[in-house]
C-alpha cells in the first residue's frame, strides 16, 4: 500500500518536474526574446556582427535552404515510398536492400551529414559554401523520415481500392494517381512537416555546408546563414549578442509551432475531403 | 507480377529513384573513407589511442579524451533520462486523467521538437551560471549531461509510451481483475511486457546522445583533456569536428573525418542492436 502511494507521488512529482523545466525554458526565451521582437527585427539586416539590427537575410536564407531540401527530397522520397509499398513484395530483395539502407541513413549523426555535405557537395561537386549545398545535405537527412511516413500512409489505404480499380481494368499508375495518393495525402503532408521540422532545427549539418555569411543571398550559389546557425554564432562567438539570440530563438520556436499547426490543420482538411479526385 | 507497359515504365522510374535514395548511404561511407584516406595511409590506427595528445598540426592524433567525453556524457544522460522518461510515460499512460494525459503527451512531443541549438543556448545562459555558482567556471561535463538529458528525455518518454500502448489490453484488465494495486500492475505486468520496446527506446536515445553536437558544444567548455570530475570542461567527438573542420587542412582534416567514421560506427552499432528488439515503430 505504502509502495503504491509512494510510486504515485514520485511519478506525479517527476511529471511536474518535466513540465516545470519546459515552462522555465519557454518562459526564459519568451521573457528575454519578446521585447526585441518586432516587424523591423524580422526584415532588417543584422548589423555589428548580429548585435544590432534584425534577421531579414537570415530568414530568407533559411527559407531558401528549406525550399531546396524539400524540392529535392520530396520526389525521391515519394517515388521510393511508392515503389516500396505498391511495386515490391514485402520481402523482395530490392525492398529489403532499400529499407535496410534507409534505416542506416536515419541513424547517421547530423554532424556526419555535415562532413559528407562539405566533402561531396561543397568540394567534390564544386558548389562551395552555398545555400544549394546546405539544402542538398538536409535533403539527404530528411529522406528517411519522408519515405517511412509516406510508405506507412500508402500501406494504410484500404486494399479494396486496389482490388476495385484492378477489377475495373485501371492501370496501376492510374490507381496510384487517382486513388492511393489522394487517400494517403494526410500522411504524406504529416511526413513532410516532420521532415521540415527536423530541417529547420538542424544546425550541425549546416555550419560547414551553407556557411556563416549573413548578407542577403543573391542566388542559390551564395552562402547563407540559417536561423539555427545564427543563434549558435550569436551566443558562442559574439559577445553581447544574447539579446538578439533570444529573439532569434523565439522566432525559430514560433516557426516550428507554425509548421506543426499547418500539418495538423491540413491533415484535418484532407481527412474531410472525399477520396476520389476525378 | 503482371504489369501494363505504362506501369512497367513507372516501375522502372520508381526503381531508379529508390536505388538512388539507397545509394546515399554508400556515398556517405565512400566520401568519409576517401577524405580520411591520406591520414589512414601513413598513420597506424593505434596512434589515435596511443599518441601523446591531440595536436593534429604537429602530427599527434590522440582521440581518446574526446571519445571518453562522448561516452561519459552519453552515459550520464542515459542514466538520468531513463528513469525520468519511463516515469513520464507511466504518468501519461496510467496516472493522469485522460484530458491531462493528452495535454502532457502533446507537451512531450513539443519538447522533442525543440531544436538542439535552443537547448544549448538555454543551457549556456541559464544552467551554466547556476552550476558556475556551485563550482566555477560552470561550463562542464555536468552541464553537458544535464542538457543532453533534457534533449533525449522526450525520445525515451515517447518510445516507452508507444511500447506501453502496445501491451495487450487483456493483460492490464486481468491484472486489474485480480485486484492488483496500480503500482503492482505496472511493475509486475506492464513494464515487463513492454521491456523490449523500452530497451530499444533507450538504445535509440543513446544513439541520439552520441550524435548530438550543438547542445553539448555550447555548454561543455570544449577543452581537450581527459575529464577527472564532472565539473571538468570537456570536448566531445562531435564538438571537435564542428569546431575544427572550418579551418582544418591536409592530415588534420583527414583525422577529423576519421573521428567521423568512429562516430558513425558507434551510432550504427547502437541502432543495429536496437533494431534487433521487436517493437512498434516510432518515428521522431
Amino acid at each position: 500500500m505504502i509502495k503504491n502511494a509512494l510510486a504515485s507521488a514520485l511519478i506525479w512529482l517527476i511529471a511536474m518536474l518535466i513540465t516545470g523545466v519546459f515552462a522555465w525554458l519557454l518562459a526564459d526565451i519568451i521573457i528575454h526574446g519578446l521585447p526585441h521582437l518586432s516587424w523591423s527585427f524580422l526584415v532588417e539586416a543584422p548589423g555589428n556582427a548580429g548585435r544590432s539590427g534584425g534577421i531579414g537575410p537570415v530568414i530568407i536564407s533559411t527559407g531558401l535552404i528549406l525550399l531546396v531540401a524539400v524540392i529535392t527530397a520530396v520526389p525521391f522520397g515519394l517515388a521510393t515510398a511508392v515503389l516500396l509499398s505498391e511495386f515490391t513484395q514485402r520481402n523482395s530483395r530490392l525492398g529489403r536492400l532499400v529499407r535496410g539502407s534507409l534505416d542506416v541513413l536515419s541513424g547517421v549523426p547530423s554532424i556526419v551529414f555535415g562532413l559528407f555535405g562539405n566533402a561531396f557537395f561543397c568540394i567534390y561537386l564544386g558548389l562551395g559554401f552555398s545555400i544549394l549545398s546546405g539544402g542538398l545535405t538536409l535533403a539527404c537527412m530528411i529522406l528517411p523520415i519522408l519515405i517511412r511516413t509516406a510508405e506507412e500512409g500508402l500501406q494504410a489505404t484500404p486494399n479494396d481500392y486496389r482490388l476495385a480499380s484492378a477489377a475495373l481494368g485501371m492501370s496501376r499508375s492510374a490507381t496510384l494517381v487517382h486513388l492511393l495518393l489522394p487517400a494517403a495525402t494526410p500522411a504524406l503532408i504529416a511526413g513532410l512537416m516532420l521532415g521540415l521540422g527536423r530541417a529547420v532545427a538542424e544546425t550541425a549539418a549546416l555550419i560547414f555546408t551553407s556557411g556563416y555569411v549573413d548578407r542577403m543571398p543573391d542566388s542559390l550559389f551564395d552562402s547563407g546563414r540559417a536561423l539555427s546557425v545564427h543563434i549558435y554564432d550569436l551566443s558562442m562567438n559574439v559577445a553581447g549578442g544574447d539579446a538578439n539570440a533570444y529573439s532569434s530563438a523565439l522566432v525559430l520556436i514560433l516557426l516550428l509551432l507554425f509548421i506543426n499547426s499547418i500539418a495538423l490543420s491540413l491533415a484535418n482538411h484532407w481527412l474531410h475531403r472525399s477520396v476520389v479526385t476525378v | 507480377m503482371f504489369l501494363l507497359r505504362t506501369d512497367r515504365q513507372l516501375a522502372f522510374l520508381l526503381g531508379s529513384c529508390a536505388l538512388l535514395s539507397a545509394a546515399i548511404v554508400l556515398l556517405i561511407l565512400l566520401f568519409l573513407v576517401k577524405e580520411s584516406w591520406p591520414v589512414l595511409q601513413h598513420v597506424a590506427l593505434m596512434r589515435f589511442v596511443t599518441d601523446a595528445s591531440w595536436h593534429p598540426v604537429q602530427g599527434l592524433y590522440k582521440l581518446t579524451p574526446m571519445l571518453s567525453a562522448t561516452l561519459y556524457s552519453t552515459l550520464g544522460a542515459i542514466l538520468l533520462a531513463t528513469p525520468l522518461g519511463i516515469a513520464s510515460a507511466l504518468f501519461s499512460r496510467y496516472y493522469a486523467p485522460p484530458f491531462l494525459a493528452g495535454c502532457y503527451r502533446r507537451l512531450v512531443e513539443l519538447l522533442a521538437g525543440v531544436p538542439s541549438v535552443v537547448y544549448g543556448f538555454w543551457g549556456l545562459t541559464t544552467l551554466v551560471p547556476l552550476i558556475g555558482r556551485l563550482h566555477p567556471p560552470g561550463v562542464s561535463l555536468l552541464t553537458g549531461i544535464l542538457v543532453l538529458t533534457l534533449m533525449i528525455l522526450p525520445t525515451v518518454a515517447l518510445t516507452v509510451d508507444a511500447a506501453l500502448a502496445a501491451v495487450p489490453v487483456a493483460y492490464v484488465r486481468s491484472a486489474a481483475a485480480l485486484g492488483l494495486s496500480r503500482w503492482s500492475l505496472i511493475s509486475g505486468v506492464a513494464l515487463p511486457a513492454a521491456r523490449s520496446g523500452i530497451t530499444a527506446g533507450i538504445l535509440l536515445a543513446a544513439g541520439r546522445a552520441i550524435g548530438e553536437t550543438m547542445a553539448v558544444l555550447m555548454v561543455a567548455g570544449n577543452v581537450v583533456e581527459q575529464p577527472h570530475s564532472i565539473f571538468d570542461s570537456v570536448r566531445t567527438l562531435t564538438a571537435n569536428i564542428a569546431l575544427e573542420v572550418a579551418y582544418a587542412t591536409g592530415d588534420h582534416r583527414a583525422a577529423l573525418f576519421v573521428s567521423g567514421i568512429a562516430l558513425m560506427t558507434l551510432v550504427l552499432v547502437l541502432v543495429g542492436i536496437a533494431e534487433c528488439f521487436p517493437r512498434k515503430r516510432y518515428y521522431d
